[in-house]
């Protein structure tokens, strides 16, 4: 076995007769950062379902930490996931606890170690997102970046073998993006985690990741390291990088020919 | 909101909860029908029951002794055969009467008991032998009618 | 002939389908809830706060109601009554109306639109930002660290908010009718404690409480998991459990006072 965290083989996903993902074939290994780029619907967070085994894949097989996630019971599930840990788009921190009880829930939940020890580990974490400070506040009360944060450290919680990153970067101001970023690097080297990124921010992820994987129509399109990316040719990539308005992903959505529909022009 | 706070209302919450379950069963309402074993059955039968329901108290000497359990029809006599369930406290003597009276003018009908001397008393299943129908105000009034304009010609003994 | 029956149920058209899967979605949601009950009495923390957000949060709307409807019961029967000659059955008729039909109806009613629209929305939320997904992925289940301590929660502050209904209404009912009015307060409450029966009126109302309970929170707590993760979807959401709420606890009203009719 090789020391490969998630790997797609062959994998097919539709829902309801609409294929979402076709023959996607990927590997991430232990203290790999991984990201995984594409327009809106184009299947990334399909695929992140697809590694959380909240989703199966119709054809080909999905394993993850050498667990192939089909035909789990509740408990081989649990067991599954476990193993990762989540950041959503915007924390999904649970509203009605504190910061606190948000990073010690998963310590709660699923470990049986004393209310001490469960203190301790949870400062532990917050110190490293750099929010011990903040551990008595409400949700609410923080901003986008620092919720994010405190989600980071409530992921981590359970030192996972495997981390996952829904849009890490969406909706932050460039000081929080950078900070995310940063920490999103250091717990992956310091971790030694296999991480998966879903973004569509080109720049922070060219500068921050091992490898990239590019996403289109649920097809994967293009890999490649950064650097291999940056010198990239293919079409979709130039286009996506550049972040230009027209180019494989057209502009206009098909449609009759303007004059024709505007009843103008020769028949 | 700190945890000992929301435990404290949640405790006062079900307290007062609790309490107005008591307020409705101590204050507000009697709990009747005793369990079954404490009470035993009688029968009585009726000419006229009148407008007797079901669950209509049964008293003695105005104290409420039981309640009636079921009301039929007893199809080879067609009289009103009602079973009255009573306080296994309370026992009649063989020779007691039941009739039906009504509480008021216009009031619920309930029946009374008035006991007799007999040293026997009255057991689970018995009957009552004396009984004394509903009064009818339709029939009353009808017959006092009747028995004024029959009057008026000449003095006729009812019936 | 299963599958025939499955494609005549979907000819006779799509909203009719789509209540059926749903009604039968709802079903398996609370097979789901009670499976993972025992889970929940071992942590009495987490009934405690549901029943505080269902339950304490309402007192105030619920025995403030029930004052006033106490009261308007006192002066509409008292107006009739006299008419009879009967004014002094005036407790009789409040504790009926109240401890029968009111208590648990207008009481369910009310806990539907503070308590049940609250959960629904509260739930909602926690599905459209993700909270939901985010317990999966911690590998806790959902259903069980949320959805049952809020449905069991709701449960069991229905038939003791409905109580306080009851109860705040009588009170209101003898503040009109011995403090206003002048009855006697002593044939005011002996007269309604020998036509009140513990069993047959107080027992009965507290039981269609208990049902209209079990039905207001299921609804609340599918619908807050049903709900499309958008903000439109969580307010109509809001909207359906109040309406569905209020319907089935008339529609289990009239049901339940059949059964429990004993008229002769």
């Amino acid at each position: 076995m090789t020391d490969a965290l998630v790997e797609f083989t062959a994998a097919s996903f539709s829902y309801d007769d609409t294929p979402l993902l076709k023959n996607i074939s990927m590997q991430v290994r232990r203290g790999q950062l991984v990201a995984i780029m594409g327009g809106s619907g184009s299947g990334k967070t399909t695929l992140l379902r697809l590694i959380g085994a909240q989703l199966q894949p119709d054809e080909g097989t999905v394993s993850v930490a050498g667990i192939d996630t089909r035909n789990l019971d509740e408990a081989g599930l649990y067991n599954l996931r476990s193993k990762i840990g989540m950041l959503f788009q915007f924390g999904a921190l649970f509203t009605d606890l504190n910061v606190f009880d948000n990073v010690a829930f998963p310590l709660r939940e699923r470990s049986r170690l004393p209310e001490s020890m469960i203190r301790d580990l949870v400062l532990l974490k917050l110190q490293a997102v750099g929010l011990r400070g903040a551990a008595q506040l409400m949700p609410q009360e923080l901003s986008g970046g620092m919720a994010r944060r405190v989600a980071l450290a409530r992921a981590i919680a359970l030192d996972p073998a495997i981390m996952l990153y829904d849009e890490p970067f969406t909706g932050l101001d460039p000081i929080s993006l950078a900070t995310i970023g940063k920490l999103i690097r250091e717990l992956n080297d310091a971790l030694g985690t296999a991480s998966v990124i879903v973004t569509h921010d080109v720049q922070e992820s060219l500068q921050l990741v091992d490898y990239i994987y590019f996403l289109a129509d649920g097809v994967i399109v293009s890999a490649g390291t950064p650097d291999e990316i940056r010198a990239s040719t293919h079409p979709f990539v130039q286009q996506f990088i550049h972040g230009r308005a027209d180019g494989p992903v057209a502009f206009h959505k098909p449609a009759p020919p303007y004059l024709a529909q505007l009843g103008i022009g020769v028949q | 909101m700190k945890r000992g706070l929301i435990d404290f209302w949640v405790g006062l919450f079900v307290l007062v909860g609790l309490a107005a379950i008591l307020f409705l069963a101590l204050r507000v309402s009697t709990v009747s029908g005793q369990p079954a074993g404490s009470s035993y059955t009688i029968t009585a039968t009726f000419d006229n029951i009148g407008g007797l329901k079901v669950r209509a108290p049964v008293k003695s000497a105005g104290v409420l002794v039981g309640r009636v359990d079921s009301i039929d029809l007893d199809t080879e006599r067609y009289l009103a055969k009602v079973t009255l369930s009573i306080n296994q406290r309370y026992r009649f003597s063989r020779d007691s009467s039941a009739e039906i009276l009504t509480s008021g003018l216009l009031g619920e009908q309930y029946i009374g008991i008035t006991s007799g001397a007999d040293d026997k008393m009255l057991q689970d299943g018995d009957a009552f032998k004396i009984t004394s129908s509903a009064i009818i105000l339709e029939q009353l009034i009808s017959r006092f009618l009747f028995s004024k304009a029959a009057g008026d010609h000449e003095a006729t003994p009812e019936k | 002939m299963a599958e025939w029956f499955y494609r005549f149920c979907q000819n006779l058209g799509h909203p009719l389908n789509t209540r059926l899967i749903k009604l039968g979605f709802a079903c398996r949601f609370l097979l789901a809830i009670l499976r993972h009950t025992p889970g929940i009495l071992r942590r009495p923390r987490l009934l405690a706060r549901e029943i505080w957000f269902a339950g304490v949060l309402s007192v105030l709307i619920i025995s403030v109601s029930g004052l006033f409807v106490g009261m308007v019961l006192a002066l509409q029967g008292y107006d009739t009554l006299q008419r009879f000659g009967a004014s002094s059955s005036l407790g009789i008729l409040v504790a009926l109306s109240l401890v029968r039909e009111l208590g648990p109806v207008v009481g369910a009613l009310l806990f539907a639109s503070r308590a049940g629209s609250a959960i629904t929305a509260e739930v909602g939320l926690m599905k459209a930002t993700e909270q939901l997904s985010a317990m999966e992925m911690m590998a806790v289940n959902p259903i069980a660290r949320v959805i049952a301590p809020r449905f069991w929660g709701a449960f069991i502050s229905m038939p003791l908010l409905a109580a306080m209904f009851s109860a705040t209404g009588i009170l209101g009912g003898y503040l009109i009718g011995v403090e206003l009015l002048g009855l006697d307060a002593g044939s005011f409450w002996s007269q309604m404690q020998s036509a009140v029966d513990f069993r047959q009126d107080v027992l009965n109302g507290l039981i269609k409480s208990v049902f209209f309970g079990t039905a207001i929170a299921l609804i609340a707590v599918f619908e807050g998991y049903d709900a499309p993760p958008t903000a439109e979807g969580i307010s109509t959401a809001t909207t359906r459990t109040v309406v569905t709420s209020a319907l089935v606890t008339l529609i289990l009203d009239f049901i339940l006072t059949a059964f429990m009719f004993r008229g002769v």
